[in-house]
């Protein structure tokens, strides 16, 4: 197990670099450090001492992949790509090219309204589309299932922005009873997470009730569930006892790869609720072409998606005891 | 006529489609799924709208330009058709068949005195004298007579069709399917009658900010989803088919590389080097502005590069699929037994596993579809979708959702692209249930 553990996080290091070589590439590969300058000074006529202060005051005055005037080991160390992407493997992000502000810090300060809303949503979500799941499998074969299956596709047929615009016209304009958008801290925050919450389940159920009905008729199907009817169980006893636990298996680990990347917030949401959590700084850095945030963002999304895949292979072991990592 | 980059693309996927059927229509393999397509009612009434989104699509993918002399810009076929209601622009908002403006305004009266009341419209509902008491009969009138032309119209040919299917007993018109399908087919030629007499003399969704036709916005809306939704594919298909077969059949290294290759990409959030990638786009397009001389040229290399960034952020997932189902594959006694008698790598890849992996990849290519038009909507609201110029319902959204903070809400332009996005995504998902359901082996034996 532990050998196991080491050995993937040591496969880890080469994603990561390609990660960061691929970030790097397509930021530079036509944006030249005095073109960002440039942009992020603002004005139409810069100087170019103003774009050298610039850089020198953020480190881009190094050669960018490749230091011809360096020795030895300086050809590689001596350039923007070492000198920027070193630091992050120790989760120190440096500062961010606009405002030049701790990126680290602001990214410990803005996980948790991230985590606010993207926790209840991911948990409330679970239980609302297993039980609608399950209740389409107790009654299979009926119309009750039909008009379910057929109200999750048209669930999912409806586009996110629908559920968000026209929740936040429902219940923020027409019936006044939650904030259209902010946010505020401590227990404060609740009103604020409410509606969000609420339209992240809403929009999931298309989708997950329907994976998870698939699931769980899969498992309907199997032998034991026909031994345990055989031997006199009712309906609801071997959904309960057998279908539900064996079924569990698939959804907790697709509950677990994800849960790393509850971290990242919701691009969509919190910037259409202004929740200052990581997704809005993640479009805040995009749209103002940041590149130290946006650099630093990938890495975070990339480390916590390897991080999360490690997780699920554990858990499988752990839940599913034919499984045996080699 | 002037050929974009996307409409050649998409004739060239017409071409690849077209050529796809053939090739697999005779197979033995092949018949028993489409048949079974064939026979699901649901199946085919979605197809039958998606065929229509496709028509409207392939309309508005024919272009050329104009032939005035002042104005030089590239219209499509549609937009040539649709002229009246492309040119009939209004102020500012109006709401659907609204015979008035939105907004209330000075107006000067017959004897030059000053009024302050909602405006005419110029074009919309213009005809009436009286829009009052006229309007409620004359958008009546107009109804009826468009879904009786389009009834008479659409009877001809498929009276046609019926003669010459007669004959057989166990054709397809004939059973219950077929019959459905005639019915949907006539209504929607219908409603296409009643929607082109009705868009001539009124904004049937109402205008927007600056005073276009909503209809019109929408109408052109489905050639950006249709493109995004295939063209996607066709960048996709090859990498994922290529990879997925390469790196299951041969062990070793190149599983290896290639196994490295789509982790990494999937590792990275999607969102994120969609946006990284449309960045590049834009900084190289402000640098190079000569090679793009006019809007909608620019506008379509702009569509073209999201679907060929989304193409590259999506084939992971139906590589790993496809190293898995050849992983699986190699060890059937068919392949072994081919490799036995000494047939080469390269023919059992294509006579054994391709044919073989061949409903994963339908399956996924029309799952795919619908969560890429979703997925456009989205985007473009952060700004990383399609140029702000092309029109999509993403943009249509984007432009209008703080409208419903005002009083009263000007609900139209959402309303118009939801509807639109909900009627292709539904037709498309439905469609994809009954590929899948056809499709799967696994789902086959439960017949």
């Amino acid at each position: 197990m532990i050998h196991y553990i080491i050995r993937r996080l040591l496969y880890a290091l080469p994603l990561l670099i390609g990660v960061n070589i691929l970030t790097f590439v397509l930021f530079f590969v036509v944006n030249s450090p005095d073109d960002m300058a440039r942009m992020q000074l603002g004005q139409k006529h810069v100087t170019q001492q103003a774009v050298d202060n610039w850089k020198k005051q953020r480190g881009y005055d190094l050669p960018l992949l490749w230091n011809e005037a360096g020795q030895g080991l300086e050809t590689v160390t001596q350039t923007v790509f070492y000198q920027k992407s070193v630091g992050l493997f120790w989760f120190d992000f440096g500062i961010s090219d606009s405002d030049k502000r701790n990126i680290g810090a602001d990214i410990k300060q803005r996980m948790w309204p991230s985590l606010a809303v993207a926790l209840p949503s991911l948990v409330l979500g679970l239980i609302v589309n297993i039980t609608v799941a399950l209740m389409m499998v107790l009654f299979r074969n009926s119309y009750l299932e039909f008009s379910g299956v057929v109200l999750c596709v048209i669930l999912m047929s409806i586009s996110s922005l629908f559920y968000i615009i026209g929740g936040q016209f429902l219940f923020g304009k027409l019936l006044r009873l939650v904030p259209i958008s902010g946010y505020d801290g401590g227990f404060n925050a609740i009103k604020f997470v409410v509606l969000p919450v609420l339209i992240g389940v809403v929009s999931g159920i298309g989708s997950g009730a329907r994976w998870y009905r698939t699931l769980f008729l899969e498992e309907v199907e199997k032998d034991y569930v026909r031994t345990a009817r055989a031997k006199g169980l009712s309906e609801t006893q071997t959904l309960f006892r057998h279908v539900v636990k064996n079924a569990m298996i698939p959804i907790l680990t697709g509950v677990v790869v994800v849960l790393p990347l509850l971290f990242m917030g919701s691009l969509i949401m919190e910037s259409f609720f202004s929740i200052p959590g990581l997704g809005s700084y993640t479009i805040d850095a995009i749209s103002s072409q940041d590149f130290a945030i946006v650099r630093s963002m990938v890495f975070l999304g990339s480390v916590l998606y390897i991080f999360g895949l490690l997780l699920t292979d554990i858990s499988y072991t752990l839940v599913d005891p034919r499984v045996r990592l080699s | 006529m002037v050929v974009l980059w996307t409409d050649a693309l998409i004739y060239l996927l017409l071409i690849c489609g077209a050529g796809f059927w053939f090739c697999v229509r005779g197979r033995a393999t092949m018949q028993r799924p489409i048949r079974k397509v064939g026979r699901s009612k649901t199946g085919m009434v979605s197809l039958t709208v998606l065929l229509l989104f496709v028509c409207i699509g392939l309309l508005d993918s024919i272009h050329f330009r104009t032939d005035e002399e002042r104005s030089n810009e590239i219209i499509s076929l549609l937009d040539y058709w649709a002229s009246p209601i492309r040119q009939n622009s209004e102020k500012t908002y109006s709401a659907p068949f609204s015979a008035y403006l939105f907004g209330k305004e000075l107006m000067v009266v017959d004897e030059g005195a000053q009024v302050w009341g909602y405006p005419r419209l110029k074009h919309g509902a213009a005809h009436l004298a009286d829009p009052d008491s006229d309007l409620a009969s004359d958008v009546l009138l107009k109804t009826v007579t468009g879904l009786a032309e389009g009834f008479v119209f659409s009877l001809l040919p498929l009276s046609l069709l019926w003669l010459s299917v007669r004959k057989q007993e166990d054709a397809w018109l004939k059973q219950s399917t077929g019959k459905t399908v005639i019915i949907v087919v006539v209504v929607l030629i219908s409603l296409v009658f009643t929607a082109i007499e009705l868009s001539a003399h009124y904004h049937i969704l109402g205008t927007d900010k600056v005073g276009e036709d909503v209809f019109y916005q929408a109408v052109k809306s489905i050639r950006t989803g249709l493109v995004i939704g295939t063209l996607t594919t066709l960048v996709m298909l090859p990498l994922a088919i290529v990879f997925g077969i390469l790196a299951g059949f041969f062990h070793g290294w190149l599983d290896d590389v290639i196994q490295y290759i789509y982790t990494t990409l999937n590792s990275i959030p999607g969102v994120l080097l969609i946006a990284a990638s449309i960045l590049m786009v834009q900084v190289y397009m402000a640098n190079h502005p000569d090679d793009f001389t006019s809007l909608i040229v620019r506008a379509d290399m702009r569509l073209l590069f999201l679907c060929l960034i989304l193409g590259v952020t999506s084939w992971t997932g139906l590589c790993r699929m496809l190293r898995a189902e050849t992983l699986k594959l190699r060890e059937m006694e068919y392949v072994q037994a081919a490799r036995a008698l000494g047939v080469k790598q390269g023919m059992i890849l294509y006579k054994h596993i391709l044919p073989n992996v061949m409903h994963i990849i339908i399956i996924s290519v029309v799952l795919d579809f619908s969560s890429l038009v979703l997925a456009e909507a989205v985007l473009s609201y952060i700004n990383i979708g399609v140029d702000p110029t092309t029109y999509s319902w993403g943009n249509m959204i984007n432009g209008a959702r703080l409208e419903m903070a005002r009083e009263p809400a000007v609900w139209w332009s959402l309303a118009a692209a939801f509807l639109f996005m909900f009627t292709l995504v539904l037709a498309a998902n439905l469609f994809a249930d009954t590929v899948r359901d056809a499709f799967d082996p696994r789902r086959a034996e439960h017949e």
